[in-house]
């Protein structure tokens, strides 16, 4: 069978030229795409194809265009510039139903369902199968299990959405797409809330379609993942296209640098020698949704704590039920050796954690983290109003010199400090939300998912960020469902499983495989035999 | 060629933004014009004084309402607790002139401050410790406070001892440097409103938990606070309302404030506050009440469409503005 074309690799290439798409095995190509907003032109030029029965990969930072190229394939905008080819054919998509009429189909990144409706309804809605002049639920349940069974999703026609956890919901979002023929599916980023067995199984449902014939355009930010899956890699960088490569040509490594267009900074800080000092926070018997989660747990200063195990495993659970966030009780806490009053265990809430200098990062920047409609000054200080404005008034000019000394020292790239949270790039918003709790200088900082959906040069920098902040002597709980950033900046890790801590790996026991046995089987890797 | 293409959508919306707090400035100014042009009695100096002091009530009941829909609540029950409010100030006064002679006012207003704010603090606990939606609290309430007014007056009307009324007449008639009482009161009230909730951590904290609730609590702002605080300030400006109001007719009837509620509300998202909360403009809201007034003005002085069918033109305008936000989005 006749591959598309793709670009042989030289070693370190960073300058490749673009070549022209072979149109021949080419089931959607683009050709010379531009788009333009008003003045400012986010895509240059794109032209690429993809085959039948290939997974063709997009990698790039945040900003680099993936998401604009994506809708431009799928119909959701319209090109500035260049134009699309089907099966020889020029072809134009005004919207997206045009493109799904036409066998192409975008698989969003964000759960799109109604959680009040069940799978079947929610699979076909606004494309109901009637019978007579009411809908032929018998029919649609029917074909609802085919589909799920297709995509090896474990719910049923029958089950409220709302009470499905978010990767069969996912599952349902990608059976919702495939529900008719399609020729050529486009993800958007599928795992970004997905913990690691939970991409595995995705992936399969990729190699799936992969296996019918369907051409699969694949976009992530997990470098690993495309190394899996890719056929060919596509890199993006600011809006232009870098090349075309096939996938056995390139190591992670130089997907990221061909990425970022430079020699990598070490991705993490070098490692530092274990502290030993006194905890600087004791948790005993910390119990949330009445038993649905219960731990204890040490914090040293300088240390890095990374708490591992798989999304639904009670992670983010436990540490909002420490800061009051949800319904939890705990026995005995201990700040620097000084154990809190029985008054001040039951009070706990965000705004006392802060007097006490705890503070916890959502892992959801966007919906509790960042107010997304108002600009970074608000952002900024609304958790540190008080120290800010010591006086009645808000002092606009000091919170001004604030924004831009947080801007200097986090590093956040904005054109104008007068844009809104919302208009930032997620990696510019996880630093925001940084500097954001970090104004109540604190001595704890518990970070839950610190570099979910970011791009690497601002992973590097938080990973980097988080080294400087332990230290200080100030002790940071890292909550995350990526393994290599657990290995590559925790001191120590607990893995949870049910709700439970099932382990502590130490030293050159965090090990991926380690963490995957405890998070999956409960039990440490060698333990059992 | 490196440097971010990120974050250069700049301008744009900040320009739209400017725009949408001009607007209602505009409008006011437009339905003056059309008002100047269309009837020649509307733009003497006697009726814009008369407009203006009649927009009074609605444009300080509606600054506390751009406190309630900037975080995210709605109430309804305003026209009806002012109508309460105003009975039992009645009452009040009238029970205290015979020792009190004139002061009996001042214990009056008072009680009529205390009865709004905790008319509103009701409103606010059932909203926010019972965790009801305003919309269904607010309009259960409505019907409490239009019941008790009713009831209170029997269904006719409780009118204010003579002994009081002239004593009690310049807050409504009276003027301060040629501005009638009524609108320093209400440009007092804005002031103090645009202060709290542009210059202080409260109206911060107003802004982000309408913005976005979670977003407050993972920051460590009370939500229950905020919002309970809101529907108390909500209760005051209905007690400063009904202290200006008292004096124009002398009497509280079961109809006092009827439909008030929708006229404030119209004020408040004419004036550019978005019902979603997050975002509110005082100044916007006091343009709103004018709006309002003039254009129920202009329908009294003109013969084109019955003074009967105000309500339905406010409802008209709340509809056109809801819609004005959409294409503005």
């Amino acid at each position: 069978m006749t591959r598309c074309a793709a670009l042989p690799v030289s070693a370190g290439a960073v300058t490749v030229k673009t070549v022209a798409p072979h149109a021949e095995a080419a089931t959607l190509a683009a050709v010379g795409l531009t788009k333009a907003y008003g003045p400012v032109t986010v895509l240059f030029d794109v032209s690429l194809d993809i085959c039948k029965g290939e997974v063709h990969a997009i990698i790039g930072e945040n900003g680099a265009g993936k998401s604009t190229l994506m809708k431009l394939l799928s119909g959701y905008v319209q090109p500035t510039a260049g134009h699309l080819v089907m099966a020889e054919e020029r072809i134009e998509f005004n919207n997206s139903t045009a493109a799904e009429a036409a066998g192409v189909v975008l698989v969003h990144q964000e759960i799109l369902l109604a959680p009040d409706l069940t799978v079947a309804e929610n699979l076909f809605l606004g494309r109901e199968l009637p019978r007579g002049l009411m809908v032929d639920d018998r029919a649609m349940n029917q074909r609802a299990a085919e589909v799920l069974a297709s995509i090896g999703a474990l719910c049923t026609p029958r089950d409220w959405v709302g009470d499905l956890p978010l990767a069969q919901r996912q599952l349902v979002q990608i059976g919702r797409a495939l529900l008719e023929p399609r020729s050529v599916v486009i993800f958007d980023e599928p795992t970004a809330v997905l913990a690691n067995d939970e991409v595995t199984a995705l992936l399969d449902v990729v190699r799936g379609l992969r296996a019918q014939g369907v051409a699969v355009l694949y976009i992530s930010h997990r470098l690993d993942e495309v190394e899996a899956l890719a056929d060919r890699i596509t890199v993006l960088r600011d809006g232009r296209k870098i090349g075309t490569w096939p996938a056995a040509e390139l190591s992670q490594r130089q997907m990221a640098e061909l990425m970022v267009g430079r020699e990598l900074d070490v991705l993490y800080p070098p490692k530092r020698t274990p502290p030993t000092a006194e905890p600087l926070l004791v948790i005993e018997q910390l119990v949330v949704d009445h038993g649905a989660v219960e731990a204890s747990l040490v914090v040293r200063p300088g240390e890095v704590l990374g708490i591992g195990g798989m999304v639904g495993s009670g992670r983010t659970e436990l540490f909002e039920g420490l800061m009051g966030l949800r319904p939890a009780e705990v026995s005995r806490i201990e700040l620097a050796g000084r154990p809190l009053s029985q008054r001040r265990l039951r009070q706990r809430s965000v705004k006392e954690w802060q007097a006490q200098g705890l503070v916890y990062l959502t892992e959801d920047r966007k919906g509790k983290g960042l107010l997304l409609d108002e600009m970074l000054a608000p952002n900024l200080t609304l958790q540190a109003l008080k120290q800010v404005h010591p006086g009645l008034v808000l002092d606009n000019r000091r919170e001004l010199a604030e924004v831009q000394q947080a801007v200097e020292e986090y590093d956040i790239r904005v054109g104008s400090v007068h844009l809104s949270a919302g208009q930032l790039s997620g990696g510019n918003q996880q630093k925001l939300l940084l500097a954001k709790v970090m104004m109540a200088d604190p001595s704890i900082v518990i970070i839950d998912e610190p570099t979910r959906g970011i791009d690497i040069g601002n992973k590097s920098q938080i990973y980097h960020f988080i080294d400087q902040l332990v230290r200080l002597g100030k002790g940071c709980i890292v909550i995350s469902s990526e393994l290599p950033e657990l290995v590559g900046i925790a001191d120590r890790v607990l893995v949870m499983r049910g709700g439970r801590i099932v382990t502590e790996l130490t030293g050159d026991a965090i090990t991926e495989q380690n963490i995957v046995y405890a998070a999956t089987s409960g039990e440490a890797y060698g333990a059992a035999s | 060629m490196t440097s971010a293409t990120t974050d250069m959508s700049i301008t744009k919306p900040q320009r739209r933004i400017r725009w949408a707090s001009m607007g209602p400035f505009i409008a006011l100014a437009v339905v003056i014009l059309v008002g100047t042009l269309l009837n020649s009695n509307f733009a003497t100096g006697t009726n814009i004084a008369n407009v203006v002091t009649r927009s009074a009530f609605i444009a300080i009941i509606a600054v506390g309402a751009t406190f309630v829909i900037s975080s995210r609540c709605l109430d309804l029950s305003v026209g009806s607790m002012m109508a309460f409010v105003t009975g039992i100030m009645i009452l009040t006064m009238n029970y205290l002139q015979p020792s009190l002679g004139p002061n009996a006012i001042f214990v009056g207003a008072l009680v009529g401050l205390l009865v709004g704010a905790a008319c509103g603090l009701l409103n606010g606990l059932i909203v926010t410790v019972g965790r009801i939606e305003p919309f269904i609290v607010t309009l259960g309430t409505m019907g409490i406070f239009r019941a008790l007014i009713t009831w209170m007056s029997d269904g006719g009307s409780i009118p204010m001892d003579r002994a009081l009324r002239e004593a009690y007449r310049p807050v409504y008639f009276g003027d301060v440097l040629g501005i009638p009482i009524p609108v320093a009161i209400t440009l007092l009230v804005a002031l103090v409103g645009a202060f709290v909730l542009y210059r202080t951590k409260y109206g911060r904290h107003c802004m982000a938990v309408g913005s976005n609730a979670d977003v407050a609590r993972f920051s460590g702002i009370s939500v229950t606070r905020v919002r309970t605080l809101a529907f108390v300030i909500q209760g005051l400006c209905v007690g400063i309302a009904a202290i200006c109001y008292i004096p124009r007719l002398g009497a509280a009837t079961p109809t006092t404030g009827q439909l008030w509620e929708l006229q404030v509300i119209t004020a408040v998202v004419i004036g550019g506050t978005l019902l979603r909360g997050g975002r509110a403009r005082i100044w916007g809201t006091i343009a709103g009440a004018l709006i309002l007034e003039v254009i129920a003005n202009l329908m009294v002085l003109s013969n084109m469409v019955s003074e009967y069918l105000v309500a339905a033109v406010q409802g008209v305008i709340i509809i056109l503005a809801m819609l004005a936000h959409r294409l503005i989005k």
